[in-house]
């Protein structure tokens, strides 16, 4: 065993648990940050997007020193037919300065982000699995490693282990998955010339486009996207599990199915894949967070289940849980309590946070993914919904009230009828609004 | 107790190399620095004489600042001190200036920890791939060399001897050698081992000791860097990948392939080469 001991042994070198590291070191607290990859991002993966707000709360102006992609200044909403697709967006040329969103690559800015904290002062210890939390009469009081003499000593551990989070699930606060309350998303790098993007996306040095894709996922619970990087692009989908399993088809196969799209295809053509990767994504929402914290110990970030599905943030969610977490250390180190009472001043900020906020208003669409109506919602309505765009556009004729009530028709045949667009409606609007 | 030398070299991760098509070099931007794959089995050597035999294990390269890094790696496997030489004025050695350096640098370690028994090196880098920079620091400190060791039989510290095994491109030889003596250590030799977590600890927190030319009082300023380098790379190029002659085999289904291939390779002279029946 290590004979010293830490304030705090952080779990996880992804954004929550670097942020806890960072806030806790530079409260003054010893700190190790412990992650398993070769470094921090060597394993991490996400869709793309990284905030400002968040990460500006813990670093001021961090994002003229960070290695981001590009700053977002238009994001787009494809609803795909088979060979078409309605679209929505909003380019705003406000959002650059300063930027309200970047596309990001986990490999750079989580080794960036990390380097933070090592300049706080946390101790890195990578290439180091934690193979068990330490626990003495009910208390958590470090963590065992997989390295020679790998127990070290904390007087609170914070658990950031990611989605799948086999500490949080030795502490029982963490069920076995269940394939509805989990996707996996599957995404590409493709490398392009910086000019080709700019050109293909109507942009200019530093500016980025993000593109949401609703259909074509094969009728599973499920979305696509396509984030413009520096001299990449990043493509992807995610899809329920339950769904794939209903459907017995591979999460690559719809990947391949999106890059076929012809408005797709357009806009990667020519690109050489770069990277491959897949991610679990925790889709449970509001229902699914665990206890947050206990005697000697806290949990944040996706190992919480903190996504925003609907709003594709995570990494925003896991920053700001990580600093209440660091934040809540540094409090209770002060008071020398690091008992379940103290630690849960953690809890009652993430409950005063938008992360808690912002899960409940979504609380309801956990329940309309995993509710059967996934054909209808992710196949029969984009494509109806094309088929009605479709009609209403087309000259041929047949007068303009005939014309609405065909479109209509499209979109209510879909949904299987009147009563069934309405309460589908209605579904969709209490998920939202919960 | 017993005075070992480890020198290493932090080179770029050759499984990450690329050569760019236009000027035929390295492409070095971007691609992790690694202890040199052979140095790790030299360091690793000497650690498990320190667990035998008790000893002091100090690490030397030269380099710029950021071979810090690799340092911290040797301490975290269990090195006691490490140095890194660096200095601008060091820059752009070759293989002679290099070895000239880091002879000068171990008779400063002597001065500083006592008197060395043996140095050990890589038995090339994976950047240089020479093989020149070991025997050219024994040459200067006028001490035995033995390279491409892939075992260590025995090491007597009572009669300050050592009995490696070489290997060489005949066989392999056997040879006993007095202390003083410098090594260079094959990949047979050992396996590296996995620093401790107590280890790590301390290498996060550790700083490597610096030594400039200013710590070198005697230096000979036409031996070093640039100037004290006779190599001259005169031309770089990538092979041209070989022409071969290609036969695509097909079939109805795996197994028709399979046996295709099969009847095809007995019908060439292959089979009866590698002793088949």
């Amino acid at each position: 065993m290590a004979e010293e001991r830490f304030d705090v042994v952080v779990v996880g070198a992804g954004p929550a648990g670097t942020a806890a590291a960072y806030t806790a070191a530079k409260g003054g607290l010893k700190v190790a940050l412990i992650e398993r990859g070769e470094f921090p991002g060597a394993k991490n993966v996400f869709g793309g997007v990284l905030y400002r707000k968040q990460l500006e709360d813990l670093i001021p102006d961090f994002w003229k020193e960070a290695p981001l992609e590009r700053a977002i200044v238009e994001q787009r909403l494809w609803i795909l037919g088979e060979d078409s697709a309605v679209t929505f967006g909003h380019r705003n040329y406000k959002y650059k300065e300063p930027p309200n969103c970047w596309t990001g690559l986990r490999v750079k800015f989580d080794q960036w982000f990390a380097s933070k904290a090592e300049q706080a002062g946390a101790i890195p210890i990578y290439e180091t699995v934690v193979t068990e939390l330490l626990r003495e009469n009910g208390r958590v009081v470090g963590v065992r490693t997989d390295r020679e003499d790998g127990d070290l000593r904390a007087n609170i551990v914070i658990i950031a282990d990611g989605v799948n989070s086999l500490l949080g699930k030795s502490l029982g606060i963490h069920r076995e998955w269940q394939p509805d309350q989990v996707s996996l998303a599957v995404k590409e790098i493709i490398a392009l010339p910086r000019q080709t993007i700019q050109d293909r996306f109507n942009l200019d040095d530093n500016e980025g486009c993000t593109i949401e894709l609703i259909g074509q996922t094969c009728g599973m619970a499920g979305l696509g996207f396509l984030y413009t990087n520096q001299e990449t692009l990043s493509i992807g989908v995610g899809v329920m599990v339950s769904d794939l399993r209903k459907k017995r088809i591979k999460p690559y196969d719809v990947l391949e199915g999106i890059k076929r799209h012809p408005m797709i295809h357009r806009l990667i053509q020519g690109g050489e894949v770069k990277e491959y990767s897949a991610h679990l994504i925790p889709e449970g929402g509001f229902d699914s967070i665990p206890p947050l914290a206990g005697d000697g110990w806290m949990i944040c970030g996706d190992a919480a289940q903190m996504v925003n599905a609907v709003h594709r943030e995570g990494t925003n969610l896991a920053i700001t849980s990580g600093r209440l977490a660091g934040e809540t250390a540094i409090a209770a180190h002060a008071k020398g309590d690091f008992s379940a009472g103290a630690l849960e001043d953690y809890s009652k900020a993430v409950r005063a946070s938008f992360i808690y906020k912002d899960l409940k208003k979504y609380r309801g669409v956990h329940g309309l993914l995993a509710s059967g109506d996934s054909e209808m919602l992710f196949e029969k309505l984009p494509q109806a919904l094309n088929n009605a765009a479709y009609e209403m556009l087309l000259v041929d004729g047949v007068p303009k009230k005939e014309k609405q009530k065909i479109a209509f028709r499209h979109v209510r045949d879909a949904a299987g009828g009147n009563l069934n667009l309405l309460r589908l409606f209605l579904k969709g609007w209490r998920a939202m609004n919960g | 107790m017993l005075h070992l030398v480890v020198c290493i070299k932090q080179v770029p991760d050759s499984r990450e190399i690329r050569i760019d098509p236009k000027t035929n070099t390295l492409v070095r931007e971007g691609v992790p620095a690694i202890v040199n794959y052979f140095d790790l089995h030299a360091l690793e050597e000497a650690l498990r004489i320190k667990d035998e035999h008790g000893a002091r294990v100090t690490v030397i390269t030269m380099g710029p600042p950021s071979a810090e890094k690799a340092l911290r790696q040797c301490i975290s496997m269990g090195a006691d001190e490490a140095v890194l030489v660096s200095d601008r004025a060091f820059a752009g050695a070759d293989t002679l200036a290099t070895s000239y350096v880091l002879a000068l640098a171990i008779q400063k370690a002597e001065d500083e920890w006592g008197p060395v028994d043996m140095v050990l090196c890589g038995k090339q880098t994976l950047d240089g791939d020479t093989g020149q920079v070991g025997p050219g620091i024994a040459c200067r400190l006028d001490i035995e060399q033995l390279t491409y060791v892939e075992k260590v039989e025995y090491l007597d510290t009572e009669k300050r001897e050592i009995v490696v095994h070489r290997h060489l491109e005949d066989g392999v030889e056997r040879v006993k050698a007095k202390l003083p003596v410098l090594i260079t250590a094959l990949a047979e030799l050992n396996r590296p081992r996995r620093a401790s977590l107590p280890g790590l600890l301390r290498a996060a927190r550790y700083r490597p000791i610096v030594w400039t030319t200013n710590d070198f009082p005697n230096i000979d300023r036409s031996k070093i860097g640039l100037r004290g380098s006779p190599t001259i790379v005169s031309k770089t190029w990538v092979p041209e990948p070989k022409q071969v002659n290609t036969e695509f085999i097909e079939g109805d289904g795996p197994e028709a392939v399979a046996q295709a291939l099969i009847d095809r390779l007995y019908a060439t002279d292959l089979p009866q080469k590698l002793g088949w029946t």
